[in-house]
């Protein structure tokens, strides 16, 4: 006769699956944790697409279905990949690669959103504040140092987008399809979505007749260097909202001027 | 107890309860007793089975599921606008549609629920107690399809021994599901979307591939050499979020006791056994019973069935 207690091995296996499933439970919510890990280290400030709410919100509110990607006429928006943490398909802009120029007009991929992430109560270009631009690099830029530019912006491999009114009203077309010969680079605010807009509305023709699309501020303006010289320095007026496409254009590596994501523009 | 009662009970996890001989009705009775002495020729049954077509419902289901993530991915790569978005949410010829489960938890981080949500989520919820609730994991999600084909990998691996299937207790998907609710609620982001397959293949299928594929990979390897079909039937959430909409379904499927044999091929197939329970022998509560919510109306049971004892049903026709 056997002096050990005889094993009941139902209980023995009852117990082993109770501590399995104790483990798949805390393994399952370790797991999806980690994502705080990539969140809250902020390395990663996005340009987010225009009427995206503040950081946290917008992470909250946006479903992750790729909406506002799809309505996109440039096609500026991407969605994060599982490295941006809980902002796994949450979208973004890489406004170096393709700014959003508001060739859509009316905000597309606000009106798009199902869950308000970008909020609806913009309904213009020039209500949004994706970012701030910044001229980071002031010896780069080409207007400060006094030099033109000739040719195909960002080069003949370029493939971002914008859209020229006078080539077509409708569609965006790859930049370099569109070369310039300037005496003095003024890129940055030649082809600043908000500047476009003054100026039509300056000429008395605002997008679709609509004087509500006319913004109230300059975005951008060349100005006379302190001191004299041939040069002349962009600077970045309280009307900027951080589209980008500044960035974008600009045909120095880095590029002189940059969008600063966070909302310092807001104490301008 | 309630038929309703039961589904639930069983939904979040409860093991299926052998009905009390006076919680079965007389005619049940009558047919169990007749059955008590029957013996069962495997043999026979499935030389029966083998000699009629035996994937219908497979094919039809892989092909509405093909279908329908195609059309999510035609809709953008064309342009040509049916059906908008990723599974997540979407709008289906310009209507709002959004996904029950990631709708609930953008509610509980958000906290604000705007009308086109609203819209999208009441269209949705409509659309599946028509359809059968879970009939969303089996019909739609596409992270389904690639687990079966795992689950067919890791059955052959089993055979040779090179694949282990470890249970677990099927209540860890409740706790998951209120560990999950509470995260959106207390932090504010919402933590399941991170780690849900259905959400990272549907945006990949559209918008292309990403690292977050790797994560789609290891739960499929885990399910391939751990637990067999692990994700579906002890964590995914949204699996819970549409069982509760098949609760009030009336899209079923429904188990006719008089002409089955009891051989159990249909509870071989499917991902989720236990609400086959009325199929054991002596364990029907009445004539017609039923099948609980937790049923992904698959059809891989009505498949199997060589004797026709299981069928679609549409409660009211």
């Amino acid at each position: 006769m056997s002096t050990e207690p005889p094993i009941n091995r139902r209980k023995q296996q009852a117990r082993r699956r109770f501590l399995r499933t104790a483990a798949l439970t805390v393994g399952v919510t370790g797991i999806s944790l980690l994502g705080f890990l990539p969140t809250t280290g902020n390395s990663r400030a996005r340009l987010r697409p225009p009427g995206a709410l503040d950081e946290h919100d917008f992470y909250a509110a946006c479903i992750k279905c790729g909406q506002c990607v799809q309505v996109c006429p440039v096609k500026a928006i991407e969605l994060a990949d599982i490295s941006d943490g809980f902002g796994l398909g949450v979208p973004y802009i890489d406004a170096r690669a393709q700014a959003c120029d508001f060739s859509c007009d009316g905000l597309q991929c606000v009106l798009a959103c199902p869950t308000g992430a970008l909020t609806h109560e913009i309904n213009y270009p020039h209500e949004t504040r994706m970012g701030f631009a910044r001229l980071a690099w002031p010896g780069k830029c080409l207007a400060v140092r006094g030099q033109g530019f000739q040719g195909q912006v960002r080069g003949p491999e370029f493939e971002g987008l914008l859209r020229f009114d006078e080539v077509d009203r409708w569609n965006p077309i790859p930049v370099r399809d569109q070369p310039f010969d300037l005496e003095l680079c003024d890129l940055c605010v030649r082809l600043c979505p908000i500047e476009i807009r003054l100026a039509q509305c300056a000429e008395g023709k605002p997008p679709s007749n609509d004087a509500n699309q006319c913004p109230p501020a300059h975005a951008i303006t060349l100005q006379p260097m302190n001191g004299g010289g041939v040069g002349m320095v962009p600077v970045v007026e309280a009307g900027c909202v951080g589209c980008g496409v500044c960035e974008m254009v600009c045909p120095t590596e880095p590029p002189a001027i940059v969008i600063d994501i966070d909302r310092t523009a807001d104490t301008l | 107890m309630t038929h309703f009662g039961e589904s639930l009970m069983q939904l979040l996890g409860r093991a299926p309860k052998r009905p009390d001989k006076a919680a079965i009705t007389p005619a049940a009775q009558k047919i169990h007793l007749y059955k008590r002495g029957q013996k069962v020729d495997m043999e026979a049954i499935r030389a029966e089975h083998a000699a009629h077509d035996s994937r219908k419902w497979l094919r039809r289901r892989w092909a509405t599921l093909l279908a329908v993530n195609l059309l999510f991915v035609l809709s953008f790569q064309l342009d040509i606008q049916l059906l908008e978005g990723a599974l997540t949410a979407s709008r289906f010829l310009g209507f709002h549609m959004a996904d029950l489960n990631a709708a609930l938890q953008v509610m509980l981080a958000f906290k604000h629920v705007v009308i086109n949500l609203l819209i999208g989520t009441v269209t949705v919820l409509i659309l599946w107690i028509v359809l059968g609730g879970r009939s969303f994991c089996s019909w739609v999600c596409p992270y389904h399809l690639i687990a079966e084909w795992g689950e067919k990998l890791h059955l052959a691996l089993a055979a040779r021994g090179l694949a282990r299937d470890y249970s677990f207790h099927r209540g860890v998907r409740t706790v998951l599901y209120v560990i999950f609710g509470v995260l959106a609620l207390a932090t504010g982001y919402t933590v399941f979307e991170w780690i849900s397959p259905t959400g990272i293949l549907s945006r990949a299928l559209i918008y292309g591939p990403g690292l977050a594929l790797a994560w789609v990979v290891a739960l499929l390897a885990f399910e391939v050499f751990v637990s067999r079909r692990a994700w579906c039937r002890y964590v995914c959430p949204i699996g819970l979020t549409y069982g509760l909409v098949g609760l009030v379904s009336p899209l079923r499927v429904s188990y006719r006791l008089e002409n089955c044999q009891h051989e159990g091929e249909c509870r071989k197939v499917c991902l989720v056994p236990h609400v086959l329970d009325p199929v054991i022998k002596g364990r029907a509560r009445d004539v017609m019973v039923p099948i609980g919510a937790d049923c992904t109306r698959c059809g891989a049971c009505i498949d199997a069935c060589p004797t026709g004892s299981l069928r679609y049903e549409f409660r009211g026709l």
